[in-house]
């Protein structure tokens, strides 16, 4: 392997301006799935982790427990089953059912509920470590329950909830990419298509390169706010 | 409604197809059981040798394993697949989808695992470090029987959900045409114009890894 070789494919400066623009375009896109899954991610996991704490906590009769069981098996069946078999699932089969979504729509549908499976456990541990007395006392304050919800118990949780929830957003948002096998014009399908086109990686190189540049703050950032609840 | 029963078993559930499938999704269920296996031993071996090496506390060694870390944590697994399998023959380095997958999981996997593993050495005071070399242990000896035991606690429980995630990511190498599960689903799927194989696929993966999944659940609670 010559360095010559090394430049010439992989650090190609004129392909890297020729094919910047469509990157560019590719990652914006990246950005808006990325964004649209996290917002509804976690509004979804949110409700399903207060429908789950407040089914377990209201009564003991099992009967009403039983309605937890298909949030249990929602969220167990997204964290076993890799999100590009989802992914490829909701955009190849569910037309078969007359169910369609555009590309970006699957895409970002998939990461949603993907996300909102791993949302709704970390928000149930965040609500569930702060202690029933808290709940009582507002209670007998005279707040509702939504309101002992949004003054009380969310404000906490959310801090418990940080560090993992740091951490699987950045994860969700490098599944983003996994978009690109459905054909959606995402950073890492421009960087395919540019590379096909010139016969020439850098593109694909570039890529890892913004990604990095985009990923590195955050991967940081997590793991600072991780060793900082560690203590 | 029965329409839409009708629909959901001739296309999810259809038998006939899982039957014709089943060779191909066997030959799957065989090449992601090996990958994972393979890429799974070697990114915790990896892993668990950078971890020692940062027990060194050598600058220059550190300094390039937390780079190595930094990057491989920040870059989507698909887009390391591409690199290795498509822009890595450029310059003279090809190889066949089954080792550009096992290279890409593993160098990916074991930048967690280092994380992880390291974690749990620096869990223990650096007076039990000083007190084995004191009793004349070598450094394998003091981490063979005095740091490795103890860490596992704190180790155990991100590492499972670690190896999770590292045999969900198997699947991407369907993307650099291996014929793993996924691949193999696809091919089925093509064929027979019926994406019953695809919904198999997806099971498949969930009876694999539901104990998986429970048991990360379990850990978490018991050493958390």
């Amino acid at each position: 392997m010559e360095i010559h070789d090394l430049i010439h494919y992989f650090f190609n400066g004129h392909v890297f301006l020729e094919t910047l623009p469509q990157l560019v375009r590719g990652l914006w896109v990246t950005i808006q799935i990325a964004f649209l899954s996290i917002v509804m991610g976690f509004v979804l996991g949110l409700v399903l982790a207060i429908i789950r704490v407040a089914v377990k906590r209201s009564t003991n009769t099992w009967p009403i427990r039983l309605l937890n069981l298909p949030i249990a098996f929602y969220v167990d069946a997204l964290r076993s089953i890799p999100p590009l078999i989802t992914l490829v699932v909701v955009y190849y089969a569910l037309p078969y059912l007359g169910i369609y979504f555009p590309r970006f729509w699957a895409a970002v549908l998939t990461f949603a509920v993907v996300l909102s499976a791993f949302a709704e456990e970390i928000f149930r541990a965040g609500i569930e470590s702060i202690g029933r007395g808290q709940v009582e006392a507002a209670r007998s304050l005279g707040l509702s329950y939504l309101q002992t919800m949004r003054y009380v118990i969310i404000p906490q949780g959310f801090r418990v909830a940080i560090p993992p929830l740091t951490s699987r957003t950045i994860a969700i948002t490098k599944d983003v990419s996994l978009a690109s096998v459905i054909g959606v014009a995402d950073l890492l399908k421009a960087a395919r298509a540019s590379q096909a086109f010139l016969a020439n990686p850098t593109p694909l190189v570039s890529a890892a390169l913004l990604f990095t540049l985009v990923f590195l703050p955050l991967v940081r950032i997590s793991m600072y706010l991780e060793r900082r609840l560690a203590k | 409604m029965e329409l839409l029963v009708d629909a959901l078993i001739r296309n999810f559930f259809n038998v006939e197809v899982m039957y014709k499938a089943r060779i191909l999704l066997w030959i799957g269920l065989k090449v992601t059981l090996q990958l994972s296996a393979v890429s799974l031993v070697l990114a915790i071996l990896v892993g668990l040798l950078l971890a020692s090496l940062r027990n060194l506390r050598n600058r220059a060694i550190d300094a390039l394993i937390i780079i190595y870390v930094d990057l491989f944590r920040s870059l989507p697994t698909i887009v390391l697949f591409m690199l290795v399998y498509f822009a890595l023959p450029y310059v003279g380095i090809s190889m066949p989808p089954f080792w550009a997958a096992v290279l890409t999981l593993t160098t990916n996997g074991a930048a967690y695992f280092e994380e992880i593993f390291r974690a749990g050495i620096e869990s223990i005071e650096k007076g039990q470090t000083e007190a084995a070399k004191a009793l004349g242990l070598s450094f394998t000896q003091t981490m063979r029987h005095v740091i490795l035991p103890q860490a596992v606690r704190v180790v155990l429980p991100p590492a499972t959900s670690n190896s999770l995630e590292l045999i969900k990511t198997t699947v991407l190498a369907s993307v650099i045409a291996l014929p793993e599960l996924l691949k193999q689903a696809q091919q089925a799927h093509g064929l027979f114009a019926n994406p019953t194989p695809l919904v198999e696929a997806a099971l498949i993966f969930l009876l694999l890894l539901w104990p998986l999944v429970r048991l990360t659940g379990y850990l978490e609670r018991k050493f958390g």
